[in-house]
């Protein structure tokens, strides 16, 4: 653990309200899981409610042959005259050979948490009877929102990591990191084939969170240029290549909202932690690297001068930004990091709503935000646990901040109120760790105000009769 | 349990959602877990909606499972009240709450007696209705509350408007194309000389509903929402209504003919054949186009439907009866009134497919290989993948069937509007000719983008090149055709003897 030096965070202000807000569904997690890990499938065991969400929610993926479906609950399911085992194991059978993935994940969700569905129990009797590994993930808006739904499925994946002692070769090893094969894409051989003292000695990191693949290539590689090895991701590309984790190595995540992922590698594969700010921002990513060669004894090289050439090239985006005010509604937990990058950026922000808060997981990432504020000398954000919408657009009638970063179901009535939007959900689609993406994340967040500002001079901001009270 | 990729009709709160924030002021708490509001993200997008969606939860989270919901309920809809005074909040019951069992509608009583609002508990079950039963159901419920409640106070007058009027039944958000068409009905009924006494439920306020008994009649344009409604106001005030949705030329003649003998039993004196003759003839230009030269090309060319039972029944009709197309497959997802639906478009189609399986469509479709295909957004793509265009007619859509211009599928501009969507979805008629006669536009080499399998006959080099002649969109066609003609005979090779032997025993 090397969560040892808790930083002061007591002056950030914390609120929780009456988790009356809009998100979405856990369950959206397999959206892009299933895009992430190529050989699994992912079935949501749940209704028509949740069936029709994700359906309309990742719009024109659906017509993509998804390696996910519903397995959809009847009524006989909910009052049990059906067995839960035996209709399971017809679906898998029919999955099988529809399919033939590598590894069926089973979401629950609250009709399944509600008629208390052994999902845990029936996956290993099932798995041995088809011949294929079920993982157990509990999605459900009982008690997750959004994008901790792949913390709940990456939580359940981290007990399928082998161990040295279950890896045979040395080969399958380094295969498993996936690693080689993705500095080979698109890379000269003799780059990757580079003698291994490249790298200088240091425990085995894993880092865990799901980015797209070139993320994760970029990110190793900005590792790669301390010396630091990334000995594998969670999750990978295929289930099939899922990292080795032994006791006593080291874990960091590049998510906020894994909080579950880090409990579970820290108490059950008893892996050491590195709480790092995350790498989202030219600081975060800087911040991130630096905390892991610190934790590994290594003198970062060169990453003050990197940092600095990319604030450079945001230049014409800071001079949009500069001074103006965001205010976060919160719905996917990237809103702590995201508020410390745009406070860097120079805008203030006057509130960061968020879902859920880990303190503990995200204690860097808050005194980043903290020291953030205090250097640029803003005022300290308010953050609001499990907001209330209804009082948050109350608030933002009377603060009128240049930019609400919220859900698709208030961007538009506040537009019509005169009030820049951006849609929360494009931040956990877009690319946006790293250094070279720091662009794209203010790129999305300055296309509302340069699309307004060209929009500007027309005169019809308000598009609304009356000033209805929200 | 059932595996499920796709589903046409959405849960039964949908329904419930759409009907209580198509009125004016009226506020739906749904009993649900958090994420279960996804409906405020679909008006918001979908309608390009400009208000805040009326529609909020009372989330149900681990406390509530543990310990019910309590006060939660209670207080959540006596606090909306404060908050936005609304006239009605609807309790909208979901899949979960339908298990949770709890005493809703006990909720609703302790809360009517601390808000100034009206307050009910939708009557629907998630597990044996769908989105558009329950709006129907749902719609139905409001307007008997009400109407009972002014029963009951003395203050419903039943006694008809002076003048010919209307209650159009049925309109509602996220309906395909609701609000072009309650423009064009508003329409049809001034020229008609009727007033409309109220839209039901877009735009209209609980207040309003005790005016119904006033019309002389009802419209009920669309048979999935309003019915039953209509129902009970035919039950209870013996107030006439029409379910001939107005949709195509002949229909909507049908529909005006059915009013004038409803107003003329109830002493009006009106003749609108001439109306009908004028608009039919001069104003619509659909008789006309499937008179003129350019739709004789559409005659015979295959055509498959899949819909809603109101958009597919019309639409299978309109392209049979009104554009001489050979319609190979009518079908509904609406499995619930598949009588109705079968004996509206027997006589129009070869065969009907009731289904809300979208693979068993697909299939059908693969295997028809027709022209053009009518359906919904999921049909839409199956004729992307299987390169034959689709006209959209029906829910589920997406966004850009949520035009902004004026797109009426009713009445005689939507007449029109059908005639356009049909003739831009084939292969437009020159064109065709012009690709037969000249061998298409690809003469490099054959595309075997085909649904066929892959075989080991032989084709010629001749019997290529004449393949290609054959005009990309049939070529699949045509081709598996002649494999399975040269199969059947044992042929090794195909050469062009053996392709036109198959061309004439297909009869193609």
């Amino acid at each position: 653990m090397t969560l040892a030096q808790q930083p002061q965070t007591q002056n950030l202000e914390f609120d929780c309200d009456s988790g009356n807000y809009h998100t979405f569904c856990p369950i959206s997690c397999v959206a892009w899981l299933y895009q992430k890990i190529e050989d699994s499938f992912f079935l949501v065991i749940g209704t028509k409610t949740c069936g029709y969400f994700l359906q309309n929610a990742m719009g024109v993926m659906i017509f993509a042959e998804p390696r996910y479906a519903m397995a959809e609950l009847e009524e006989a399911d909910i009052s049990a005259q059906l067995s839960d085992y035996a209709e399971l194991k017809r679906l898998c059978e029919q999955i099988k050979r529809d399919r033939n993935p590598s590894v069926i994940v089973f979401i629950g969700t609250c009709t399944t948490e509600i008629i208390k569905m052994d999902l845990e129990g029936l996956a290993p009797k099932l798995e041995a009877e088809i011949g294929i590994p079920i993982v157990v993930a509990r999605a459900n808006g009982l008690d997750y929102a959004f994008t901790q739904g792949e913390d709940t499925v990456l939580a359940a994946m981290l007990q399928r990591c082998p161990t040295s002692e279950d890896v045979a070769s040395e080969t399958e090893k380094e295969e498993r990191g996936g690693i080689q094969k993705l500095l080979n894409f698109g890379r000269k051989k003799d780059d990757v084939s580079s003698p291994v003292s490249d790298y200088k000695e240091h425990p085995n990191l894993v880092i865990f969170g799901s980015v797209p693949d070139p993320i994760v290539t970029q990110m190793t590689l900005e590792l790669k240029k301390q010396g630091i090895k990334v000995n594998g991701w969670l999750p990978a590309k295929r289930y099939t290549e899922l990292p080795v984790l032994d006791e006593g190595d080291y874990v960091v995540g590049i998510n906020p909202f894994l909080s579950r992922t880090a409990t579970g590698l820290m108490r059950r594969r008893k892996c050491k932690l590195i709480g790092a700010p995350f790498p989202i921002g030219p600081d975060g990513t800087r911040a991130w690297i630096e905390k892991i060669c610190s934790v590994f004894g290594i003198e970062p090289e060169g990453l003050e001068e990197r940092e600095a050439k990319i604030w450079e090239s945001l230049e014409d985006y800071l001079a949009i930004v500069r001074g103006k005010s965001v205010y976060f509604m919160g719905d996917n937990l990237l809103e702590i990091s995201l508020a410390r990058f745009l406070v860097r950026c120079g805008m203030t922000v006057p509130e960061i709503g968020i879902p859920y808060m880990d303190k503990r997981y995200q204690a860097a990432e808050l005194a980043l935000l903290e020291k953030t504020c205090r250097d640029m000398g803003t005022p300290l954000p308010k953050i609001t646990e499990k907001p209330d919408n209804y009082n948050q657009l109350q608030r933002i009638q009377e603060l009128k901040p240049d930019l609400v970063i919220t859900g698709m179901a208030h961007a538009n009535p506040l537009e019509a109120r005169g009030i820049n939007t951006k849609w929360s959900v494009e931040f956990t689609f877009a690319q946006i760790h790293g250094f070279a993406n720091a662009r794209d994340i203010l790129e999305l967040v300055t296309r509302p105000l340069r699309r307004n500002s060209s929009l500007h001079d027309l005169g019809w901001d308000k598009l609304v009769k009356e000033e209805v009270s929200v | 349990m059932k595996l499920a990729y796709w589903m046409y009709a959405g849960p039964a709160h949908i329904g419930t959602l759409r009907i209580a924030s198509s009125f004016k002021n009226v506020h739906a708490i749904m009993h649900a877990p958090l994420g279960d509001d996804y409906f405020n993200v679909m008006r918001s997008m979908l309608e390009r909606e400009r208000d805040f969606t009326p529609v909020t939860a009372s989330i149900v989270d681990r406390n509530v499972l543990a310990q019910g919901s309590q006060e939660k309920v209670v207080d959540n809809i006596v606090r909306k009240d404060h908050e936005e005074h609304p006239d009605l909040i609807v309790l909208t019951p979901t899949c979960t709450s339908s298990i949770l069992q709890e005493d809703l509608q006990n909720f609703v009583q302790r809360a009517s007696l601390d808000a100034q609002c009206d307050v009910l508990l939708a009557d629907v079950n998630h597990y044996r209705v769908n989105e558009l039963q329950a709006a129907d159901r749902t719609l139905q419920q409001i307007v008997q509350f009400y109407l009972e409640r002014a029963q009951k106070k003395g203050n419903l007058s039943t006694e008809k408007t002076a003048r010919p009027s209307v209650n159009i039944i049925g309109i509602t958000t996220l309906g395909f194309h609701n609000n072009h068409d309650r423009t064009e009905l508003i329409k049809l009924m001034g020229d008609l000389g009727i007033d409309v006494n109220l839209v039901l439920p877009d735009q209209a306020t609980v207040d309003d509903i005790k005016k119904l008994p006033q019309a002389w009649f009802n419209l009920v344009p669309y048979r999935e929402v309003g019915p039953s409604t209509a129902a009970y106001l035919k039950e209870t005030f013996d107030q006439p209504c029409i379910d001939v949705t107005p949709m195509g030329v002949v229909e909507t003649a049908r529909c005006i003919r059915a009013i004038q003998k409803i107003l003329n039993a109830q002493g009006a004196a009106v003749d609108y054949e001439a109306f009908i003759d004028e608009q039919t003839r001069f104003v619509s230009n659909a008789a006309w186009f499937s008179r003129s030269i350019d739709c004789q090309n559409l005659t015979g060319k295959k055509a498959v439907v899949f819909g809603d039972s109101t958009h597919a029944a019309a639409m299978t009709k309109i392209l049979a009866r009104e554009m001489g197309i050979h319609v190979v497959l009518a079908g509904t997802y609406c499995k619930y009134d598949e009588a109705w639906f079968r004996d509206q478009v027997s006589e129009y189609c070869d065969e009907i497919l009731i289904s809300e399986d979208n693979g068993a469509i697909a299939d059908k479709i693969a295997t028809i290989e027709p022209a053009a295909i009518f359906g919904t957004q999921m049909e839409r793509h199956v004729g992307k993948r299987l390169d034959i265009p689709c006209g959209v007619i029906a829910v589920p859509i997406h966004i850009q069937n949520f035009p902004v211009g004026y797109r009426p599928f009713l009445g005689y501009e939507g007449s029109n509007q059908i005639v356009d969507l049909v003739y831009n979805s084939f292969t437009l008629g020159m064109e065709d000719h012009l690709l037969e006669i000249f061998g298409g536009h690809d003469t490099k080499e054959v595309i075997t983008k085909t649904v066929s399998a892959d075989s080991e006959l032989v084709w010629s080099k001749e019997a290529l090149v004449e393949l290609n002649r054959v005009p990309g969109f049939v070529r699949g066609k045509v081709k598996r055709n002649t494999e399975k003609f040269a199969r059947d005979r044992n042929c090794s090779e195909i050469d062009v003897e053996v392709m036109y032997a198959a061309k004439e025993a297909v009869g193609a």
